[in-house]
């Protein structure tokens, strides 16, 4: 591993990546027994599990809305997942984050099919280094697709950066702290729309542009990555 | 946890249908075009306590924000640059929305949509504002504080924070042995701004697009899309927020009508901060802190956490 972010020589980034190539990733639905619908998700190092319980009665029911589900959702860290132990209580950034999350799978669930009841969506990252809310949220579509709930379509996200002025794919945390952007993006993929998108960094209106294209293609890649994640589930059940 | 909102609809549905009408018509309820942005007033120094402040009108919305210069710990990657620190409150008097109590995360996505934007582009000059390398350096805590919620509050927070930090004056150092002193008064310089950065919001009710949406308009969008921009036009920050989704061809659109506001907003700012740089501080003050021993704090939490540190103020 070099220490430089991006080798224009070689056209490398430090660990080794082309420009435009993802970690291996790596899915599996149905994780843990207790949940309607769980998956665990992992862009190289980066390891996110997420979990579905509902649509369950919600308490207090005041919460709750007549006309559709509510949708509860907790992006949380765990103490161990970074390099300093990182206090277990809601930090500005996780509470922040919880909301994206939230309002990226609003649009995808069909929450109008269960009234007056909750959702619950925790995702737990078990590992951080860069893209844990896009690895976050494309478990968390996997889980609620395992607990059958009825959805326009998966979410699946990646974060695109730029490291030496180039832009990259699926940065790791490395990349994010030394890099000059990072722009997380989510999607439903068979649908083309855009459900999350942040920017933390700088970028011209053409490397936006370049940037999002290249999110859209490695979206696509990870929707197809999630889809057999899901059959594997049944599968196997299949077999049992 | 983030929770669905159970206000999410606070416009009935005949109210909507109407604003939708219009809205085909390339009409809005409250007369303006789709790319309009409402009346903006800014007044700079509006609480001359503080080291830097601006009282914001847009349309109805107020926000009032205000900067503090205090001695703090530094971040450990850069031990010798000041820190800028971005909070909001959303205080209960501004709506019958709002509760008092902590922040929500309404207050916290937009303080750290905006406190990104200003880090990111590195709008601030900070490397001036180091006191002792790796223990003391300046902290400008920027409180960004609503005062009448009428939708758009990013918007009208990133122009009152711009004008506080372009209006803010930074207090003279005097070490002095174990102590450090920040004399602040009207002859200090002002704190050095490389570029101006504002944040304009785009939101999309059913497939229209309209800029800087007022608090019906944005309690009926589907999604906003706030982009910040500097002075050069290079986007220094992007949030999607609502419920809703962007198509790839609505992305294009909403970006180059953020654009077209952000230019309003700093033609805004040029102007109306041009007539008010040149009020003085009127009260004299004095900061008096001991050099810490220990050692400063790492994650960007603590570091937070870490500024309360007792200090005595003359005034």
């Amino acid at each position: 591993m070099s220490e430089l972010l991006f080798d224009p020589s070689t056209g490398l980034r430090h660990d080794g990546r082309k420009p435009d190539e993802m970690r291996p990733v790596k899915m599996s639905v149905g994780v843990l027994p207790n949940a309607q619908g769980s998956a665990l998700v992992e862009f190289g190092k980066t390891k996110v599990v997420a979990a579905v319980y509902g649509p369950r009665e919600a308490l207090p029911r005041f919460m709750t809305l007549p006309d559709r589900a509510i949708l509860r959702v907790r992006y949380h860290m765990a103490p161990f997942s970074t390099k300093e132990r990182k206090s277990p209580a809601p930090s500005r950034r996780e509470i922040e984050l919880s909301k994206v999350i939230r309002e990226a799978l609003e649009a995808a669930v069909i929450s109008e099919l269960y009234p007056k009841t909750t959702i619950d969506v925790f995702i737990e990252v078990l590992q951080a280094d860069g893209g844990t809310r896009t690895a976050g949220v494309t478990a968390a579509s996997l889980a609620l697709a395992d607990a059958g709930i009825p959805m326009r379509d998966l979410v699946a996200g990646v974060a695109v950066g730029k490291v030496g002025g180039v832009l990259v794919l699926d940065i790791d945390e490395f990349e994010d702290s030394k890099g000059e952007a990072d722009m997380p993006v989510a999607m439903m993929p068979g649908l083309d729309k855009i459900v999350l998108l942040q920017l933390n960094g700088r970028l011209t209106r053409d490397e936006f542009k370049k940037g999002i294209e290249m999110a859209r293609n490695a979206i696509k890649t990870i929707y197809v990555l999630q889809k057999q994640a899901l059959r594997e589930k049944y599968e196997k059940e299949g077999e049992a | 946890m983030s929770i669905t909102p159970s206000n999410y609809q606070l416009v009935p549905t005949i109210r909507k249908d109407y604003i939708l009408s219009l809205l085909k018509d390339g009409k809005r309820v409250d007369g303006r075009g789709p790319s309009d942005v409402r009346p903006i007033s800014i007044i700079t120094n509006y609480v001359p306590r503080a080291d830097g402040s601006a009282y914001v009108k847009l349309g109805e919305t107020i926000v009032l924000t205000g900067v503090k210069i205090e001695p703090g710990a530094p971040y450990p990657d850069n031990p010798s640059e000041g820190v800028l620190i971005v909070n909001a409150e959303f205080v209960p008097l501004a709506s019958p929305l709002f509760e008092p109590g902590p922040p929500d995360e309404n207050a916290y996505e937009l303080a750290r949509v905006i406190d990104r934007s200003f880090r990111e582009s590195k709008a601030i000059n900070l490397s001036k504002l180091g006191i002792v390398p790796g223990k003391k350096v300046m902290v400008l805590w920027t409180d960004i504080y609503v005062l009448n919620h009428n939708g758009n509050l990013i918007d009208a927070s990133a122009i009152s924070t711009l004008a506080a930090l372009l209006t803010t004056k930074v207090p003279k150092v005097v070490i002095n042995g174990e102590q450090v002193i920040l004399e602040k008064s009207s002859d200090n310089e002002f704190l050095e701004v490389n570029k101006k950065v504002v944040t304009a919001t785009v939101a999309k009710i059913g497939s229209y697009l309209v800029v800087d949406p007022n608090d019906e308009e944005e309690s009926i969008a589907d999604v906003r899309l706030s982009v910040s921009f500097d002075e050069h036009g290079e986007i220094v920050g992007l949030q999607k927020s609502g419920m809703g989704f962007i198509t790839s061809g609505e992305l294009d659109n909403m970006v180059d009508l953020a654009w077209r506001a952000a230019n309003i907003y700093l033609k805004e700012i040029n102007e109306q901060l041009a007539a008010q740089l040149s009020k003085p501080r009127e009260e004299k003050e004095v900061i008096i802190e001991k050099l810490p021993v220990e050692k400063p704090s790492v994650d960007e939490e603590s570091v937070e956490e870490g500024q309360e540190e007792e200090k005595q103020i003359e005034d």
